[in-house]
């Protein structure tokens, strides 16, 4: 079974069709990539998959589990809304980190929120947090960033600040981990140092899901691909095939621009 | 010269200008101390997505911001009694109590829109970085979003409370024995002196002194936000 099933998600903004009839799968430990151009749809699927946007049809499932269905209310509660994008990791295009918190800070805090909310919080408080600083430092420790744990984002360069975001989202172990365009804010000197996180990222099987406009980054490190179109999927299949040998025809012109 | 600053006469100015500024110090502190929170209050109104929260917030931030001060004390100090709805305490705890009730509804709602304007300019892409790690609206606000607000509101927030010092002074016009007053009495006769000018004008110093003092420390509290950007 596969850990996450997207079926028919479509997306309208005022009268403007942004996402229609989205539908795909992935497997555990599989990085997909979505390729495509400008305003084809990419970070709004993203967002309706991290409960940002509402969309309009559709049902997202989880390991099996309805988490989103358009047609049940439900399924749509603040409440239990926020439980579910638990599910979900989101890297941003432009980081967002936290500026007024060290960068390990910015990992441990949603963690130590969460904790809180445990029954036995109280009673062992200081276990707890120690643990959340371990797991922080640890997480750091893998993005390349030891040395830069006590830093404040202002103070770390734009590859330093998006290892620190994915860190972040990792500490809260999604089942999926999102990136959006995540060198595209990224001097092409920094691109290198976050891709390679990344790629380390799908070598222990992390499942992914991967906005990018690096195509030969998307090709050797993601094992399927999406192309998309003006919110449809146009194309999808194994990222070699797909990138190396396009079947149609749009996205060959889109390819043959890199 | 040093005979003038140990004569009676200075010594009981200064004695009546001091109690006089002791009431311009609690009536700042009070209004501070109301107007701050009350503000967040208006603020959120103002914000709110209920429309008729939102435009009850905004006509009441419009009409108070809209009027003079000075006419805002005498109603909420006359119109009760008058219209029987209610009396202050007689005397110059009900005065004191009256100006402060005006003054905190008042800067309230320059601090609100303050408030909304630092809350609105904490960038959208923080707010959704809190909801995708599965905070809450509330946690998102107190550990996100709130201290980013308060290091974009001190430069204007400064500006208002050192107005704020200044103000004080309108107290006088429901006969609120501030330093103002305390200083003119003098000129009409106080403890038997009677004719002179100058404590009207010493009071001067009084607002330079303490505006330097408020200056100094909200510029500390700027630089200790300054580790963030």
């Amino acid at each position: 079974m596969p850990i996450l099933e997207v079926q028919n998600i479509e997306k309208h903004f005022g009268s403007t069709r942004v996402l229609e009839d989205i539908s795909f799968d992935l497997d555990q430990g599989q990085a997909l990539a979505i390729i495509g151009s400008s305003g084809s749809g990419k970070t709004t699927l993203l967002r309706c998959l991290n409960f940002l946007e509402t969309p309009d049809q559709g049902r997202i499932l989880v390991k099996g589990e309805t988490l989103f269905d358009a047609a049940d209310p439900a399924t749509q509660r603040e409440s239990e809304v926020r439980k579910k994008r638990l599910h979900f990791g989101l890297v941003f295009q432009s980081f967002n980190l936290f500026p007024q918190y060290t960068a390990l800070q910015n990992v441990t805090l949603a963690k130590e929120l969460l904790s809180q909310e445990q029954p036995d919080f109280k009673a062992h408080k200081k276990a707890i947090l120690e643990e959340i600083r371990a797991e922080g430092e640890a997480l750091l420790a893998k993005m390349g960033l030891s040395d830069r744990a006590g830093h404040y984002p202002s103070q770390l360069s734009g590859g330093q600040q998006q290892r620190v975001a994915i860190a972040r989202a990792l500490a809260l172990k999604p089942d999926i981990l999102c990136f959006d365009e995540p060198t595209s804010a990224l001097d092409p000197e920094l691109t290198g140092e976050v891709l390679k996180v990344i790629r380390a990222l799908a070598q222990d099987k992390t499942t992914m899901i991967i906005v990018t406009h690096e195509m030969a980054f998307a090709r050797d490190v993601a094992d399927q691909v999406i192309f998309m179109d003006g919110g449809v999927i146009v194309e999808q299949g194994p990222a070699r095939e797909v990138i190396e040998h396009p079947r149609e025809e749009r996205t060959r012109q889109f390819l043959s621009r890199y | 010269m040093l005979d003038f600053f140990t004569s009676p006469v200075f010594q009981t100015v200064i004695a009546a200008l001091n109690s006089g500024f002791v009431k311009t110090l609690e009536l700042f502190f009070v209004t501070l101390i109301g107007a701050i929170p009350l503000g967040l209050v208006i603020a959120f109104g103002s914000m709110s997505r209920f429309f008729p929260l939102r435009w009850l917030s905004r006509t009441f931030v419009w009409v108070i911001r809209g009027t003079p001060l000075v006419l805002q004390i005498i109603a909420l100090f006359y119109v009760p009694g008058m219209k029987e709805w209610f009396y202050w305490p007689s005397g110059e705890s009900g005065r004191m109590t009256a100006v402060c009730a005006a003054f905190i509804i008042n800067y309230a709602c320059y601090f609100s829109e303050i408030y909304r304007g630092g809350i609105q300019g904490v960038p959208r892409g923080q707010q959704e970085a809190g909801l995708v790690l599965g905070m809450t609206k509330g946690q998102i606000f107190r550990h996100v979003t709130l201290l980013q607000m308060i290091k974009r509101i001190v430069p204007p927030m400064s500006n208002e409370i050192i107005t704020l010092v200044k103000d004080t002074s309108l107290a006088r016009v429901i006969a609120l024995q501030e330093v103002i007053w305390m200083g003119e009495s003098f000129m009409k006769g106080n403890s038997g002196i009677s004719g002179l000018v100058w404590p009207l004008f010493f009071t001067a110093v009084y607002y330079l002194i303490f505006s330097g003092v408020v200056t100094l420390l909200l510029a500390k509290l700027e630089k200790k936000l300054a580790y963030f950007q």
